[in-house]
């Protein structure tokens, strides 16, 4: 398959401006004709729904949630990147671009990162006017701080709670747009096929949640916002229902799965503590501004950390060991994400790790307490403060920059990190790859699009802090509102999808009989205990380091599970109720073939770069090891039918604005 | 720990619903209250019996998906906690624990401890946001805002919309939701040019969807798990009452 980006012509600064100035338009009269389907109603979802109702567009937009609301952009914490350069730091359209092609390790399409660094200004500005109450100085002004893998401070933040007050906005403009009669809402609605029509994206298949009957719904065109999925790992920091069955079901009808194999394992979560856990809490990266991450050097003083001898505090500062800070003495603790995953995993590999598991790093905030108590006495007019006094005001300013965060850790863990170091450990957290698609945000399928997390596109094989609200809400606002128009203007004569047709009644009897399967095999194996498995051998063999040998024997152990799974396990009830063990079965069919298929593509790229790490290809002091010249392209899949191979379609990344460095944070 | 659950049972919105006890003897401290469920779902499942219908999803205390009342409070006896952030060291070895779902005319339920919550999302549609089009809006720092204003804007936009303040209520009042999200918008400049027109409609929506009145009895702000204050409530009858008197916008 040729796969043709479509990046426009010109030069890279001018791209977007001269593109969206001359690409075709739809007339209003002729919107208002025009269904668009919208599967998921995040960050990417909700923007693109309410935009599109704004612009005259019939939209139907799908969540399986309760409400809108609810999805998962709501959780992400730390804060949005926007290159509006308040801060006089030097920030710049350009510098934003750079260091996100940078931070991705070279494997994401240079136009598509420069248009979302272009856009990220306007988002903010979009989030401001809708309400979204960032944190602001005292003049009244934005405040920003800085985020993992950059020198300047342009992240936007709404206290600990960034991605919540970004989807309140972007839901309160779609609840506008539903009040208007512009979109429909569906929620409790979960898409479980597309449906193409003379090879366009036409319809989708979506069963509701609380009665299992399953609907037709058609349109000229279908957008998929439905996220990531980092729950293939099973303990990941995504909600519980966060899945990949929108995109891969449409992976099972043509579209093409990129670069899979780029998952983010997040390096500040709290460590996991039993076998009974379900999901893993993450700690937001803005805690390494302040935070600093150590090990004991002594792996006797580990020990009894561990063993529950001694506590954090009781190790001298000779004792410690700031690994950030001494192997990336330029970024320190605030190198990106996959290097600090990394370099705890090696301390930890060393025995140096200090949770009872020995999975666990110190996340420690003495020196930002005392530092800023110091200050706030001084502000305040203390003479001679007691170290007590300090250590007060220091966790007043602490508390108000992070106190959620504080709250948080201390409800799950029952220790207060205002007195002991936070522990922490990697933990999966987002992926990069998703459904290939081009500039317009179009796969391979026309008429079906992907934005947010749930395409490739913009963050290579390593997403920077506070990147992923910013990508959700420039597709969602201001790339796939234009860009749609590309197709749906050639489409404009099509009347109304009817729903009565071959293909709408053969998707939706697949559906059927892949229930039907499911409900049918009785076996003796619930659902979660397959996909706690399956978490498993992705985590030890897919997680944050692979080899060759581990890659091809969890292939053959999920195919393995896959084959018990349809034989032994255990759905209950029936498909005409409200039936989440239903839901989950069909999620964890997916997942599993899925996990096969970043299995496949781990192994097909033999070098290191970004988020995946392999043994083999690695540098003298253990980094990762790029091959530019076999390797900076984008890995495409087909995956037309369990137990058949899946296909390797290729994309070229052409880099003619940056150079292609060995990345170096020290 | 050992512990005996009585937990509300109903099959669809129309069964009627029973409570049944369920004994658990394997429980640890350092599960949270749903990890502690789903335990008991993967033992219901193993005996081919149906599990226990509860809704989760972030399990952070973000989402405002969890709901259901543990020994008559929503969300637990933890204060500022979701359930999904209840850890059972909070529990005794051998405690009782009753589990229901919310109740509130306005939030049938659904199946066990699961309710339809869509008639927030009716009243959020009733006029809980700001009239901009994308692409509308003026540079940022345009509109400076003071830092406390804005961080009293803040704290009322945290409300999760998890329904607790309705199960909370006596009178199954939404005011509580109803009044952080007037009081929000109603805190920042950009929110000012509706502000009439929207608390008229968001309380006529409010009556409709089936919530009933406020009697001042505050247990709402006890059991919010994001600590919303009832100030939000007060200002919201503020804004009431000024958008009836001094506005020609009429509800």
């Amino acid at each position: 398959m040729n796969l043709n980006g479509k990046v426009p012509p010109g030069p890279l600064a001018e791209k977007w401006t001269q593109y969206r100035s001359t690409m075709p338009l739809v007339a209003p009269n002729n919107k208002r004709r025009i269904e668009i389907i919208i599967v998921g109603t995040g960050l990417a979802g909700s923007s693109a729904a309410a935009t599109l109702g704004e612009l005259g567009y019939q939209v139907k937009v799908f969540t399986f949630h309760d409400s809108p609301r609810r999805a998962h952009s709501i959780a992400a914490q730390g804060g949005i990147n926007a290159a509006k350069n308040y801060q006089n730091d030097g920030d710049s359209v350009f510098r934003l671009f750079y260091d996100t092609i940078k931070g991705g390790d070279y494997r994401s399409r240079e136009a598509n990162v420069h248009r979302l660094a272009e856009v990220s200004r306007t988002i903010i500005d979009q989030a401001v006017a809708q309400g979204v109450p960032f944190a602001r100085e005292y003049g009244g002004l934005l405040a920003n701080r800085s985020f993992g893998g950059v020198q300047v401070s342009r992240t936007f933040y709404a206290r600990g709670q960034t991605g919540q007050q970004l989807l309140l906005g972007a839901y309160q403009s779609l609840s506008r747009q539903i009040s208007l009669g512009n979109v429909k809402l569906y929620n409790r609605h979960e898409m479980l096929d597309l449906v193409q029509v003379d090879g366009k994206a036409r319809g989708i298949i979506a069963r509701n949640l609380i009665t299992g009957e399953l609907e037709r719904h058609g349109a000229h065109c279908v957008v998929l916002c439905t996220g990531g999925y980092g729950n293939v790992f099973y303990l990941s920091t995504n909600a519980m229902m966060s899945n990949v069955s929108a995109a891969w079901r449409a992976v099972r009808r043509g579209a093409l799965m990129a670069n899979p194999c780029f998952t983010q394992i997040h390096p500040t979560c709290i460590p996991v503590s039993g076998d009974y856990q379900s999901k893993l809490t993450l700690m937001s990266e803005s805690l390494r501004n302040d935070g600093r991450v150590w090990v004991p050097k002594k792996e006797a003083d580990a020990k009894d950390i561990r063993e529950g001898r001694r506590r954090g505090d009781d190790i001298p500062e000779a004792d410690r060991d700031y690994f950030l800070e001494r192997r990336y003495p330029a970024f320190g603790n605030l190198v990106p994400r996959d290097v600090a995953s990394r370099a705890a995993k090696s301390v930890c590999d060393e025995g140096l790790g200090v949770a009872p598991t020995g999975l666990a790093v110190f996340l420690d905030f003495d020196d930002a307490i005392m530092r800023y108590g110091a200050s706030a006495a001084n502000n305040q007019n203390i003479d001679n403060p007691s170290p007590a006094r300090i250590r007060e005001l220091g966790d007043a300013v602490i508390r108000e920059k992070y106190g959620n965060l504080f709250e948080m850790y201390e409800k799950i863990t029952g220790e207060d990190p205002y007195k002991t170091p936070m522990k922490i450990y990697p933990a999966v957290h987002y992926t990069m790859g998703g459904l290939w698609v081009d500039y317009n945000l179009e796969t391979n399928i026309p008429g079906l699009f992907a934005a947010g997390e749930a395409n490739f596109s913009d963050h290579g094989a390593n997403r920077l802090g506070a990147s992923a609200l910013m990508q959700g809400l420039a597709d969602g606002y201001f790339v796939l509102p234009y860009t749609i128009g590309d197709f749906l203007s050639k489409d404009i004569r099509t009347p109304m999808m009817d729903t009565n047709t071959e293909p709408f009644q053969a998707a939706e009897q697949a559906v059927k009989e892949r229930i039907t399967s499911l409900l049918g095999v009785q076996g003796s194996q619930s659902v979660e205990s397959f996909h706690r498995r399956l978490g498993h051998i992705m985590w030890d063999y897919c997680g944050m380091s692979r080899d060759e040998a581990g890659l091809k024997k969890a292939l053959q152990m999920i195919r393995d599970l896959q084959a018990e799974f349809y034989s032994d396990v255990f759905v209950p009830g029936t498909n005409e109720e409200y039936n989440p063990e239903l839901e989950k079965a069909l999620r964890v069919a997916d997942f599993m073939e899925q996990g096969e298929l970043m299995i496949v593509d781990a192994l097909d790229r033999e070098e290191s770069c970004g988020g995946h790490f392999r043994e083999e290809y690695q540098t003298e002091d253990g980094e990762a090891l790029r091959r530019d010249d076999e390797y900076a392209y984008v890995a495409a899949w087909a995956y037309p039918a369990r137990g058949q191979e899946p296909i390797l379609h290729k994309e070229e990344l052409l880099f003619e604005n940056v150079e292609l460095k060995t990345r170096s944070y020290k | 720990m050992k512990l005996t659950l009585k937990i509300w049972r109903q099959a669809s919105p129309q069964g009627k619903g029973t409570f049944q006890t369920y004994q658990m003897d394997n429980v640890t401290e350092h599960m949270s209250f749903l990890e502690m469920l789903d335990v008991l779902n993967e033992d219901l499942l193993l005996k081919k019996e149906e599990p226990v219908v509860f809704e989760s999803d972030c399990r952070e205390g973000i989402c405002g998906t969890c709901s259901m009342v543990i020994n008559g409070h929503p969300h637990g006896h933890m204060q500022r906690t979701t359930t999904c952030q209840l850890h059972m060291r909070h529990f005794k070895d051998g405690e009782t624990i009753t589990i229901e779902p919310f109740r509130a005319k306005a939030f049938p339920v659904l199946k066990d401890l699961a309710v339809d919550r869509s008639a927030f999302d009716k009243i959020i549609q009733a006029g809980g946001y700001i009239s901009i089009n994308t692409g509308q809006a003026q540079d940022a720092n345009a509109i400076p805002i003071e830092k406390e204003q804005s961080s009293m804007a803040m704290d009322a936009a945290e409300c999760i919309g998890c329904g607790a303040c309705v199960a909370a209520c006596p009178n199954a009042s939404a005011m509580l939701f109803v009044s952080a999200k007037v009081s929000h918008l109603a805190l920042v400049p950009q929110g000012q040019v509706e502000a009439d027109r929207r608390v008229q409609h968001m309380v006529a929506a409010m009556d409709d969807e089936g919530f009933g009145m406020c009697s001042n009895i505050t247990a709402c702000e006890a059991e919010c798990p994001k600590g919303i204050s009832v100030t939000n409530i007060a200002r919201l009858n503020r804004e009431f009452l000024g958008s009836e008197l001094g506005s020609q916008v009429k509800g």
